[in-house]
């Protein structure tokens, strides 16, 4: 009798837990649009993107090398940081380092780029807004936490940790580049494809537990298609359909571009976006290239 | 950090019991599965499971550290190797970072051995001359260190130093030439996957393990690059740009007939990547990937004391270009290369 009871209680138990995490479709609604997106720099590619990197999402940005993936990864950890006041998420960045590629040196010219940006932009307004020490750059690398990740062992037990690390309010998780591990060292196919499901379940269920943004970074590979070779993203059919949205950066004659491949919300439209000094912008209609002092 | 063992790391003894006897000793072991893989080797719940993977994890896990604590450390080592090239230093905010990879990429008898020799006298002078007194290890697999050559550059460049008593010994002395002949040699691993034998894995041996020694010991390495022609079927677009004008295409197919080796992936891995080449009756070093700097190109040419830039304003390039090799209107392709090529353009 008693066993049945129990039995019985934790299935309901169980149901109301399946209950409570789900939401009307009208009330997903009003939070999407309460919630603030990640700005890019660049306002075109912001446009093409809704705003900005979506949060409660996970997204894919893909590229040749040196097309700027770790640029606009950087960018956006900055970007995040921006405060309330000025129009931004007063967030935190967690990166993770797969290649070795950040460097610090240049997080803080993007930094000091995006601080500069913004003075320029509210300078109308007499009244400080905030403090001004908040915005040194400073208290920006100081809310970038880096971890450097050398293997794919570690790259698992970095993305499980994150699960404890997490209770403490972060709002973007960027990991750069999800494939580098992952290329080499997995024989068995069938078992990568399998762990790194395992991982994506996981960084998705992050986005909607934390409220925050993933931005994955992946490389290319080429891939033999309708007879001829054709560059596609990483890690194969499968992680395709990990990540809500999928961004390709790419050239386009002599600028980049940035194309959503994929995406459930937002069309499918190219933007083209400029590497600087200051970090990622606007093509200016001069096309006169800003050069590095 | 993979290879941590599971015994030491505090789990209840009956749990790090199951997963020695199932032979699952390291953090890699335990971490390569999936959750459910797990539950059903060990024979364990789900909860057990998740307690025992969070804890590895916390284990294996690299330490976090603010970007703020990676700058302050970064203004304690200094972080650069300056190339003594003006304007190549000042795109690159300092010269040759320590802590990453740098490849020298180009046709052969271009100039990237006398780069190397350069950077290398560099690195062995004391900080009074701007050098950063260090020992230098270089590794010469094509046989084209000379030391003759070494001297002359040293000669040339810093004649007070070199001319002083048993300073060029000393300079010389930092210098260690290694000269491995083969990949496995280089890394003194045997290659217990020799059956598998795919060329994109015995591509990052040297790799990892290179990429790891630059960052925790903090030092620049710089490594060379051989090129190779491009066939037709190289690669130059996404799916979604398929209607591309067929003869622009072509076109830039034939233009840019020579690539980096070992393919995109290395590429990937690069932190910074220098491209020698020749085109318009000069040579150029074109920065084609970096963190910190667009693309510039500058011309150089070869001296006695090594490399010397023609303009340090340098050209920016653009597009696709910043990723193409050319190679016109000079014979460096020719069998037999002159070790001492002191050619004006």
């Amino acid at each position: 009798m008693s066993a049945s009871i129990a039995m019985a209680e934790s299935s309901r138990s169980g149901a109301h837990a399946l209950l409570d995490g789900a939401q009307t479709a009208w009330d997903m609604l009003s939070e999407e649009q309460m919630q603030k997106p990640i700005t890019t720099g660049c306002e075109e590619l912001d446009t093409i993107l809704g705003g900005g990197i979506q949060c409660k999402a996970v997204t894919e940005i893909g590229g040749i090398p040196g097309i700027g993936k770790t640029q606009l990864g950087i960018q956006l950890a900055v970007n995040v940081q921006i405060p309330v006041q000025y129009g931004g998420l007063g967030g935190k960045a967690v990166y993770i380092d797969t290649e070795g590629s950040f460097m610090v040196e240049r997080a803080h010219q993007i930094i000091e780029g995006c601080i500069a940006d913004l003075f320029e932009k509210f300078e109308h307004r007499k009244q400080s807004l905030v403090c001004p020490y908040i915005l040194q750059p400073n208290s920006f690398l100081a809310n970038i936490f880096y971890f450097r990740v050398c293997s794919y062992t570690e790259q698992i037990a970095a993305v499980n940790y994150l699960e404890k690390f997490l209770e403490e309010h972060k709002d973007i998780i960027v990991v750069d580049s999800i494939t580098f591990h992952f290329r080499r060292d997995f024989d068995d196919l069938a078992m990568r494809t399998r762990v790194l499901g395992g991982m994506s379940s996981k960084l998705m269920r992050f986005t909607k537990k934390h409220n925050l943004a993933v931005v994955l970074l992946n490389q290319v590979t080429t891939k033999f298609v309708d007879g001829s070779f054709q560059l596609t993203l990483a890690l194969g059919d499968s992680w395709s359909h990990a990540c809500t949205n999928r961004i390709i950066l790419y050239w386009n004659g002599n600028e980049r571009h940035a194309y959503i491949d994929k995406s459930p919300s937002l069309r499918s439209a190219s933007a083209p976006f400029q590497v600087t000094s200051k970090g990622i912008r606007n093509v200016t209609s001069n096309c006169k290239r800003v050069r590095m002092m | 950090m993979s290879n941590k063992l599971i015994s030491q790391m505090g789990l209840p003894s009956s749990l790090a019991n199951v997963f020695s006897a199932r032979n699952i000793l390291t953090a890699k072991d335990a971490l390569s599965l999936p959750e459910f893989d797990l539950m059903a080797l060990l024979d364990v719940d789900r909860d057990q499971v998740r307690t025992a993977v969070a804890r590895i994890s916390e284990i294996a896990c690299p330490p976090c550290r603010t970007a703020l604590s990676l700058m302050e450390d970064r203004a304690l080592t200094g972080g650069y190797l300056p190339t003594r090239l003006l304007g190549l230093d000042r795109a690159l905010r300092g010269g040759i970072p320590f802590g990453a990879l740098t490849e020298l990429v180009g046709p052969s008898g271009i100039g990237k051995t006398q780069f190397c020799l350069k950077l290398a006298l560099l690195a062995a002078l004391p900080s009074s001359y701007g050098g950063l007194n260090g020992r230098v290890i270089y590794m010469d697999t094509e046989s084209k260190f000379h030391s003759t050559r070494l001297i002359e550059i040293g000669r040339s460049s810093f004649p007070h130093i070199f001319n002083s008593e048993g300073m060029a010994q000393e300079m010389a002395g930092r210098i260690i030439v290694l000269r491995p002949a083969s990949l496995d040699e280089l890394t003194e691993r045997e290659n217990e996957r020799s059956t598998t034998g795919q060329k994109q894995h015995s591509c990052h041996l040297p790799l990892s393990f290179l990429k790891s020694l630059a960052e925790f010991s903090q030092i620049p390495i710089v490594v060379t690059n051989q090129v190779r022609s491009q066939n037709n079927y190289e690669v130059v677009h996404y799916p979604f740009q398929g209607n591309t004008d067929r003869t622009s295409c072509m076109l830039e197919k034939l233009e840019s007939h020579l690539i980096a080796s070992l393919g995109i992936q290395w590429a990937h891995a690069v932190t910074i990547r220098l491209i020698f080449e020749a085109h318009s009756g000069q040579r150029f070093i074109k920065i084609s990937k970096s963190p910190t700097s667009p693309a510039i190109a500058f011309p150089f040419l070869v001296k006695s004391s090594g490399i010397a830039l023609l303009s340090d304003e340098g050209l920016e390039v653009t597009g696709s270009e910043m990723s193409t090799i050319r190679c016109e209107g000079l014979n460096v392709l020719v069998e037999g290369a002159e070790p001492f090529p002191h050619l004006g353009c």
